[in-house]
């Protein structure tokens, strides 16, 4: 059974398809594998046992059936746990939260089951996907499947590991800041933010509503494409999800990138980041255009401004969002609170980890009465100059690249005791958010510590397609993809 | 720059019952935090319209169709307390 493990997408479907595995078999074998990994890894915070069952074995009845299978029939599919599921908790990896059962379901949940996915669990993350390294859990560390002393990267920590361990073929992350892209180029497997708007925010947790996406992570280009398109689309749910057709994407991975202009990142290219991750990034560019783009640097000075934007954007509108955790609708309570407003401010202090905390100070702050104008409004300003100045350069070019993540991979605790240094993990998938953009981050290389590298492909707004399509070709072209972490390559 | 009093003020805004440890922290980490955002205020945003959002949506409407709501049966069932069908909390005020 083991040999189920480690599989596409497409490779599934034949299996399944030519009735040579049954969709209870897949299952069970990457259940098997999650019992002999996940006690070091860490990567779930449930398992959604019965609920996996129950889809698979729908799966076998169409397969029984002799009906067309869906894109995702019998594909296990780990979820991020601020992404809601009826019928189990979505904690958030918080303690306000660790007993909520939401009584209703994510549109992209809804979609992943009627496209024939097999939900296997709820992944860790940082407390309400604020985090760089999985570190910020209100529950538990997340280990990094390369090796185990090193954090997997975050928020979307568990994700990256369930998918790059073999524990799931594909996950769900979401990504205010970095969060799918950076945890994908620690862990050595393709992560995508898509463009905002174009996958629907209903049933995820709000972190900063006007920054966060939820979007896929796969062993392969093609794997993350599939599931693309299957939680694409417009739903009435979010008002701000795109009314727009929804393209297959997997088609459009033609390996074709002649004529494509490509513009490196001239400020994400040089200080503060590590000459391993440039050396491989710069490979990575060369490669690309020995495939036939035309790749040539561009200035994006703008940018440099993103992290102070985001962190008072983000936390401005954390500290709005995560007002509805009051201890009266659902969540946590502080039991021995004598009125209304010790009891809101005692659960609070109780159920919200240091970082959350720290967020929502810094974002009540910047909103409140006399910073509002210099922090809040002026970071909208230079919001708008980073978006103005990416327009610019696409008019020039039709995707930028520059590395995912500073680094590779970190030590456990190497960065807690310093948020900002923490912060600047995201220097490079930052401006993305700010601006909307569709960004990828696909492996590239490794560090001399044999950790991954990730390399990150920006495109414009909807060019999700050719962000995809160029992520293929270097894929193609490439062997990075094809190493896998040592759990996974020892099932 | 920012002081104990301003982490107070801020955390009573935020309705955070901090830790005397708590605030500490907060006052030199945040000092630290918007001394870094401070950059902002030299770059030049004269007529400079906010960006609130990444996507320029007008206002969306839907169909006005009747959907049946989940209950509040299912809803109170998420709540700490609740009592009638109403949430329950303790006094308030006075």
């Amino acid at each position: 059974m083991k040999e189920l493990v480690g599989k596409s997408v497409q490779e599934l479907r034949a299996l399944l398809g030519g009735k040579a595995v049954s969709a209870r078999e897949v299952l069970a074998a990457h259940r098997q594998h999650i019992d002999s990994v996940e006690p070091e890894l860490q990567a779930f915070n449930c398992l959604t046992e019965d609920l996996a069952a129950r889809q698979a074995a729908r799966v076998d009845k169409l397969i029984a059936d002799g009906e067309v299978l869906p894109p995702l029939a019998g594909v296990p599919i780990a979820l991020k746990d601020n992404i809601c599921v009826p019928g189990y908790p979505t904690t958030c990896s918080s303690r306000i939260l660790e007993s909520y059962r939401p009584p209703y379901q994510a549109t992209v949940a809804e979609r992943l089951q009627e496209a024939g996915a097999i939900f296997v669990g709820k992944t860790n993350l940082d407390e309400f996907a604020m985090g760089s390294s999985t570190e910020n859990s209100g529950f538990k560390p997340t280990r990094n499947p390369w090796n185990t002393a090193m954090v997997p990267g975050g928020s979307s920590g568990g994700s990256a590991v369930a998918v790059a361990s073999g524990m799931s073929v594909i996950a769900l992350g979401s990504d205010t800041g970095g969060s799918i892209r950076q945890p994908a180029s620690f862990c050595g497997v393709a992560g995508m933010k898509p463009t905002y708007g174009r996958v629907s925010r209903f049933g995820l947790v709000a972190f900063a509503s006007s920054l966060d996406q939820i979007g896929p992570l796969g062993r392969c280009l093609e794997d993350v494409a599939i599931t693309l398109s299957v939680i694409s689309g417009h739903d009435g749910k979010d008002s701000t999800s795109l009314s727009l057709p929804v393209p297959e994407y997997v088609k459009e991975l033609t390996g074709d990138v002649e004529g494509l202009r490509i513009g490196v990142i001239s400020e994400l290219t040089g200080q503060g980041m590590d000459a391993e991750v440039l050396e491989s990034v710069e490979l990575a560019a060369r490669q690309l255009g020995q495939l036939g783009a035309g790749v040539e640097e561009v200035s994006l000075p703008a940018t440099r401004h993103a992290l102070a934007v985001y962190y008072l954007i983000a936390t401005a509108e954390a500290s709005a969002n995560l007002a509805r955790y009051d201890g009266v609708k659902y969540g946590y309570r502080h039991r021995q609170a004598e009125d209304l407003l010790s009891m809101y401010r005692a659960s609070r202090q109780e159920g919200f980890g240091v970082e959350v905390k720290r967020r929502i100070m810094l974002g009540t702050y910047a909103l409140s009465s006399g910073y509002y104008d210099a922090y809040y409004k002026k970071a909208q300003q230079v919001r708008r100059l980073i978006k103005e100045e990416f327009d610019r350069a696409f008019a020039r070019f039709d995707l930028l690249v520059c590395p995912t993540s500073p680094t590779v991979a970190f030590e456990f605790g190497a960065r807690t005791g310093d948020p900002l240094q923490m912060y600047l993990s995201d220097i490079a998938t930052i401006p993305v958010n700010l601006a909307g953009l569709p960004g990828i981050s696909i492996p590239c290389g490794f560090g001399k510590s044999g950790l991954p590298i990730g390399l990150q492909l920006i495109g414009p707004t909807l060019g999700d397609a050719q962000v995809l399509r160029a992520a293929h070709a270097f894929e193609q072209a490439t062997e990075f993809h094809k190493k896998r972490s040592p759990v996974l390559s020892a099932a | 720059m920012i002081t104990i009093r301003d982490v107070e003020h801020v955390a009573k805004l935020a309705r955070l019952s901090l830790s005397d440890e708590e605030k500490q922290l907060y006052t030199e980490q945040l000092a630290k935090i918007l001394g870094y955002f401070d950059e902002l205020q030299k770059v030049d945003t004269t007529g400079v319209e906010p960006m609130a959002h990444a996507l320029s949506l007008t206002s969306v409407v839907r169909d006005d169709l009747v959907v049946a709501p989940p209950g509040s049966s299912v809803v109170l069932a998420c709540a700490p307390e609740s009592e009638n069908g109403y949430f329950k909390v303790p006094r308030i005020g006075e």
